[in-house]
């Protein structure tokens, strides 16, 4: 019993600085009215590389997204971000733009500055750090905008702006380019390109599969609320392993 | 008729000269309405929070019961405030009875529900809205009620606005537990009700005319409060 306890301690008092990586879970399942929406009995994020988690509609890709990111709770099974439960300090290292971004009733800059005071940022630093970002998504000219009347594509670029601001080791995109144009889902892949460039884990869930071969490493294909097939994005793309996931590639619809 | 324009020509008169009894009483209207909101607010705007986003047994009831409340009758809540402040009440020894602090406690449970229940509605839909970001930015759950009663400030201006509506317009609690005393307890509704029965129908239309005023300028600030929300996005 006591030589089981001294890791745990010496676990807890290196909590405070700590990161989330990896970020896995184990034995999630979601059910409801009987039917299994999620079902994945082991996952891992841990390299500092984009994931994209591609699949049809309906085939849990969000729901895992939300599982492991500890704003949804799993009917069972558990997450651990560096083999600990999600906790509120996790949330200054782990990021999730939803697909629909929530946008505070404020300005531009002041949803950039709230996530980074939140994240325990001080109200100095939060400033110059938020019109940085701003600048890096290209909204400067619309710090003083309210966030809300934005486009859909600045709303999406100022989501990612806040997310990144507070230069997280994990960020998670839910469909980061649906329903944008060209351009915008351009500035977004920009953005995301450079974030990857300095180490960040990106888990990038989308149904573009161009966009998937152009930014992805890795390939976790879902189905079913399970996850059918992992693997490299060039293997994936050019010779799936699976006859549900060759289906998938050539269009047709896979239910 | 000649006895109404007459009427109304001394209480423009009364209006225009800023006539003392006048703006004793409204004076004291505003103050006694007021002060009555300011005490609903600061119980419920954190109730309405409070039930907004927490999640315990009886809840529901709870929401329904104050939802209800809204609609409280002033001569009941005069009533039960009356039966409280009196000498045999729990609260008698305070000897405040036909004092303005007896109209301010009156006033402030007949517009609580009011502010509580719209406050409760108008955070239960930013919260639908907010919830998962607010957890995906760490926060404590005070600082979650934080800035779901900022990001609401609009609509609890509204609400806050629709509370001091009732409490200036009622009649039915101030004049139980107040008593229409001249000089002390007199705040337009009840003055409006008593020189009407006297006959003095020039000072009962001076005020009717403040009243007037005051309920026009109110909703004109909740219509331009929301007109401001919806222009920049803050609805």
């Amino acid at each position: 019993m006591l030589e089981s306890a001294r890791p745990l301690q010496a676990a807890g008092a290196a909590a405070p600085q700590a990161g989330v990586r990896p970020v896995a879970g184990t034995g999630l399942v979601i059910e409801r009215d009987g039917r299994r929406l999620l079902d994945v009995d082991g996952v891992s994020f841990d390299d500092r590389r984009l994931i994209a988690i591609v699949g049809p509609n309906g085939a849990g890709k969000t729901l895992l997204m939300k599982v492991l990111a500890g704003v949804l709770q799993p009917d069972s099974g558990t997450v651990t971000w560096a083999g600990r439960p999600p906790s509120r300090e996790g949330y200054r290292k782990l990021a999730l733009v939803l697909q629909a971004p929530v946008l505070l009733r404020r300005t531009a800059l002041a949803n950039v500055v709230y996530a980074l005071k939140a994240a325990g940022v001080t109200a100095g630093e939060a400033d110059t750090r938020a019109m940085d970002a701003l600048e890096r998504a290209g909204l400067s000219h619309l710090a003083r905008s309210s966030a809300r009347l934005l486009s859909g594509g600045e709303k999406q670029r100022l989501a990612l702006a806040r997310a990144l601001a507070i230069e997280p080791e994990m960020l998670v995109l839910d469909e980061p380019t649906a329903n944008l144009d060209p351009a915008s889902a351009q500035a977004i892949e920009t953005m995301v390109g450079d974030a990857l460039a300095r180490g960040v884990t990106i888990v990038l869930v989308t149904h573009d599969m161009a966009q998937a071969r152009r930014l992805a490493d890795d390939v976790v294909f879902m189905h079913r609320g399970c996850i059918v097939e992992t693997g490299k994005a060039v293997d994936f793309f050019a010779k799936p392993r699976t006859a549900l996931a060759r289906a998938f590639l050539s269009g047709e619809i896979i239910t | 008729m000649h006895d109404i324009a007459e009427a109304l020509r001394v209480a423009l008169s009364l209006l225009v000269s800023f006539d003392a009894g006048l703006v004793e009483i409204v004076a004291l209207s505003l103050q006694v309405s007021l002060a009555a909101v300011t005490i609903a607010a600061l119980i419920g705007l954190p109730l309405g929070a409070l039930l907004a986003i927490a999640r315990f047994p009886g809840r529901g009831v709870l929401v329904v019961l104050i939802t209800a409340m809204m609609g409280l009758p002033p001569v009941v809540v005069g009533l039960v405030v009356y039966l409280l402040l009196s000498g045999n009440g729990a609260l008698g020894p305070l000897q405040l009875l036909y004092t303005p602090t007896a109209m301010i406690i009156a006033q402030a449970v007949l517009v609580l529900p009011i502010i509580t229940a719209l406050t409760r509605q108008s955070v239960e839909e930013l919260h639908r809205e907010y919830s998962e970001q607010l957890t995906l930015f760490g926060l404590s759950h005070a600082s979650m009620l934080a800035t779901l009663l900022w990001d609401g400030r609009y609509g609890l201006l509204t609400a806050l606005l629709a509370g001091f509506g009732r409490a200036i317009a009622e009649v039915g609690a101030v004049i139980i537990v107040g008593g229409n005393i001249n000089h002390v307890t007199r705040v337009m509704t009840t003055t409006i009700a008593l020189e009407t029965s006297r006959g003095n129908l020039a000072l009962a239309l001076g005020l009717g005319i403040v009243l007037l005023v005051v309920a026009i300028a109110v909703n004109t600030l909740v219509l331009s409060l929301r007109a401001t929300a919806g222009r920049s996005g803050y609805a």
